[in-house]
């Protein structure tokens, strides 16, 4: 499909993807039968398409045809095979009945929420959830997705199958959620594609043209869901959070690789298209006065965004918001981050203090001794520095993660050499 | 005779371009505008955030309610719109035409304006 005139037929069927796939899965209970009754869709789409033109609703077509499709090969195959009894495709009637008014609101929204939430089943470890989620409602490749979580092919097919079988062993709940259950499924697909914008955003920068399509995807989805669940404030935070995070990606790394600090980043390359967006979302979802952590977190992410120059960052409002945070999901993760607030308002004394409970629970944590190093070094503790930064090092999972460590250490020797200079001068 | 021209299209597919399709739409886009700016015929154009970011405000009852989400749920949205200075009908569905061979898909809407108000000059707003 490199011919650039049928770029809007891809791009049409990317679009129509989670709803017809959710549809498919809704009338034929079966992740595989959907899935190939899409491509067959696509195949058909892709020739009749181009013929006569665009449909008036594509999704709509595509679950049609792929129906169709997926019941013929059902009867042809019924010589060998027994035909599926008929509650497998329990809603085939109303389908047909429907083509014009099956975009009820509840079918739509709970057919892609379905999608989206088997992607996620509690059994599934994080990547294999994320693996799942951008083969099946994302339509990538077994090979983009084995690019960006650098495997092989071979490895991340394996991965797929095993998490489409694990799925297919705990049952689809296929019956109309009620509300607990909406929103519990929501929340379950809103940590996924969270997850899913993290394994994109945790790239060092050689692999930066791999993962970013990652975050891109994530922010898609979280789009997908809020215009499903258009007055979910919590949603509204989370694309939120997700556009700002992504406004700086151009900015995190340097020309060579190194990961630049937010404080030193060029802010003229944040996208400010983003932000206006984020901070939009943000505005309608305080009107709903039911904060919850990715609003909080997203609302963190926009002080930064807001201020043109790091100096003209509002760290006060920034420590109360983590403070917030801390109090609605404890972590020590979270009361790291406060304490970097807290190093800038009340000094890095304050902040060392905060963290060092934490030590047991993070010490395994690279960050953790990335910021210890930096306050003891701002507390002109050098030798501590020194070796807060040495466990640092051991625990950096990039390489940019350990070079910029690594600046820090230079930037200590050389103290400590003009110090040692200084002091043989004066002696 | 002014013209407004309604843009619409199916903004799952015009939010997932990558800023490189983005900016190359925008370009061709901008030679289009071209044609009609340099006889002042083009007037304000607006791009619109997604309808994710809409918020609507319902008057058919006391107190107004308010609402996430665009006015009306639609396979296609309302991203954007131009206001042309046209001599007739023909011209703007001339220019319409011009718009829609650099940016396929959707459809534009065009609407004789009623009332112009050109208010104040904000294109120096973020």
């Amino acid at each position: 499909m490199s011919d650039p005139d049928l770029s809007w037929i891809e791009q049409a069927l990317t679009a129509a993807r989670p709803q017809a796939i959710g549809a498919l899965l809704r009338y034929f209970r079966n992740l595989d039968t959907a899935e190939e009754a899409f491509q067959e869709a696509c195949l058909r789409a892709l020739k009749h398409w181009r013929e006569n033109g665009p449909p008036r609703d594509p999704a709509a077509w595509l679950i049609f045809v792929g129906r169709n499709v997926a019941i013929d090969t059902a009867r042809r195959r019924g010589r060998e095979e027994a035909l599926p009894p008929d509650e497998v495709i329990s809603d085939l009637d109303d389908a047909e009945r429907a083509l014009a008014e099956r975009l009820d609101d509840t079918h739509y929204r709970d057919d892609i929420l379905r999608l989206l939430f088997i992607c996620c089943h509690p059994d599934l470890p994080a990547t294999q959830q994320i693996a799942l989620a951008l083969r099946i409602v994302s339509g990538l490749s077994v090979s983009e997705i084995a690019n960006a979580f650098l495997v092989s092919e071979a490895a991340m097919e394996q991965r797929i199958t095993r998490a489409k079988r694990a799925v297919a062993q705990a049952g689809v709940p296929f019956e109309a959620p009620g509300a607990p259950e909406r929103a519990s499924r929501l929340g379950a697909v809103a940590a996924m594609i969270y997850l899913l914008f993290n394994e994109g955003y945790s790239s060092s920068h050689g692999e930066v043209p791999l993962r970013a399509p990652l975050c891109a995807e994530a922010i898609r989805l979280a789009r997908l869901l809020l215009r499903l669940f258009p007055s979910e404030p919590e949603i509204m935070g989370l694309l939120a959070l997700l556009l700002l995070q992504h406004a700086r990606a151009a900015a995190r790394f340097d020309a060579d690789g190194q990961i630049v600090l937010l404080e030193e980043q060029d802010r003229s390359l944040w996208n400010r298209d983003q932000i206006a967006q984020a901070l939009a979302l943000i505005d309608k979802a305080m009107r709903h006065n039911r904060p919850a952590p990715y609003q909080v977190q997203a609302a963190i992410a926009a002080l930064h965004a807001r201020a043109a120059r790091p100096q003209d960052t509002d760290w006060a409002q920034i420590d109360s918001l983590y403070a917030v945070l801390e109090r609605m999901q404890p972590s020590p993760v979270v009361t790291l981050n406060r304490a970097v607030a807290v190093a800038k308002v009340r000094g890095a004394a304050a902040a060392l203090e905060m963290i060092e409970p934490l030590a047991a629970r993070l010490s395994g944590y690279f960050h953790f001794f990335g910021v210890k190093g930096a306050f003891l070094m701002q507390l002109g503790r050098a030798e501590e520095a020194r070796n807060a930064f040495g466990r640092a090092i051991s625990l950096a999972h990039t390489a940019a993660e350990a070079a910029h460590i690594r600046m820090h250490l230079d930037r200590l020797m050389k103290e400590s050499r003009a110090e040692a200079g200084a002091a043989e001068k004066s002696s | 005779m002014l013209y407004a021209i309604f843009c619409y299209n199916d903004e799952d597919v015009v939010f997932s371009w990558t800023k490189e399709q983005d900016d190359a739409v925008m370009t061709k886009l901008s030679t289009v505008h071209q044609k009609l700016a340099k006889n002042g015929k083009l007037g304000p154009a607006v791009r619109l955030m997604p309808t994710t970011a809409a918020t609507t405000v319902r008057k058919d009852q006391e107190p107004p309610l308010v609402l996430d989400g665009p006015f009306a749920e639609t396979k296609e949205q309302l991203l954007g719109f131009y206001v042309v200075d046209c001599a007739q009908l023909e011209e703007a569905i001339e220019f319409a035409r011009d718009l829609a061979r650099v940016n396929p898909g959707g459809a534009y809407e065009i609407r004789p304006v009623r009332l112009y108000l050109p208010g104040s000059d904000m294109s120096e707003r973020p």
